[in-house]
């Protein structure tokens, strides 16, 4: 079994749900209520030392529930190992606090998550759109978006 | 205009209108803006360069600011997000002043069909002639140009005489 996901399950044994190391990806799905907790955690741990944060998204599972997903990819450049971890969020509250105190290079990350998802992260800095413009209606990537919907076109800014 | 010559061949007086005379002038001395976002671009480039030449048309000066501009090439996908961008350098150019839209994606998305991508540039401003391809040839952007000159030439109305489409 996997050392990182060993630890993450005895330090948080009540808020790990379901771990698994397919393909020799370490992935935990963990609740949300604590996130901000676990990843400090998984940074600053002598034996894990996840210092960088290479990427967050989100995911759509329309038709499930809970119906989104935050996925957070983390590397060690210290220990030279990766993980995965995951949260579910219920579509009528897709609330998840923010990890920009944990790592600041993250902002940008969930900004874009909450353009496309609609997801949002409570504390961020600066939640706005990233790629859409303010005017922009909607989530484009959430599976229900109407493919041939047409957005309003703005005017030259006065 | 016409010309009468003299016997011996040299041309002794010229008749003509003040218009067809400015009309004359401003055919062969078209200024355009390359708005170039796309693949679009690079066939923009082969058309002035030296193989196409497109500068024996008179359209060889280009210029990067709308100001001194009087031909928009609009080349490549435009999305939601640069439209008002490319509104307001049609806005910042002089009369009179005419608008090519060159590509499938320029035209009309394209198969762009999808939430960021404007529909089409005459959703924002008048399009005097449309180049289709993707990307066009070369020869569809000088074939543009002499479409341009006809307008000027035969005084036919610009479409931004006609805006708003109704």
């Amino acid at each position: 079994m996997s050392i990182v996901l060993d630890r993450l399950r005895d330090r948080f044994p009540a808020d790990v749900v379901s771990t698994h190391s397919n393909f020799g990806d370490d992935t935990a799905l963990v609740r949300r209520e604590r996130i901000v907790e676990i990843l400090a955690f998984l940074r600053d741990d002598p034996e894990l030392l996840f210092d960088f944060a290479m990427d967050l998204t989100g995911v759509d599972y329309l038709g499930e529930e809970p119906r989104f997903e935050v996925v957070y990819h983390l590397y060690s450049l210290e220990k030279k190992r990766r993980v995965r971890i995951k949260v579910r969020l219920h579509e009528d509250d897709p609330v998840i606090d923010t990890a920009v105190p944990v790592w600041p290079g993250i902002n940008w990350y969930e900004r874009e998550a909450w353009d496309m998802y609609g997801i949002v992260f409570r504390g961020h800095p600066n939640l706005k759109r990233i790629l859409m413009y303010e005017a922009f209606e909607g989530h484009p990537l959430r599976k229900d978006y109407p493919k041939a919907k047409r957005q309003p076109t703005i005017g030259p800014e006065e | 205009m016409a010309v009468r010559h003299e016997k011996d061949g040299a041309p002794g007086h010229v008749l003509t209108t003040l218009e067809s005379l400015i009309a004359w002038g401003r055919k062969y001395s078209l200024y355009p803006f390359t708005f170039a976002t796309a693949c679009c671009g690079i066939e923009v480039m082969g058309a002035f360069g030296t193989h196409y030449d497109l500068s024996r048309f008179g359209a060889e000066v280009v210029r990067f600011s709308p100001r001194q501009a009087d031909v928009l090439l609009v080349a490549g996908t435009i999305n939601y997000k640069m439209a008002p961008v490319l509104k307001r350098i049609y806005d910042q150019m002089l009369e009179p002043k005419w608008v090519i839209s060159m590509g499938a994606c320029a035209c009309s998305g394209g198969f762009y069909n999808n939430y960021t991508v404007l529909q089409g540039i005459d959703k924002i401003m008048p399009v005097d002639v449309y180049i289709p391809g993707c990307p066009p040839n070369p020869e569809g952007i000088i074939d543009a140009v002499v479409r341009i000159q006809k307008i000027i030439e035969t005084g036919a109305p610009r479409a931004a005489d006609r805006w708003p489409i109704k």
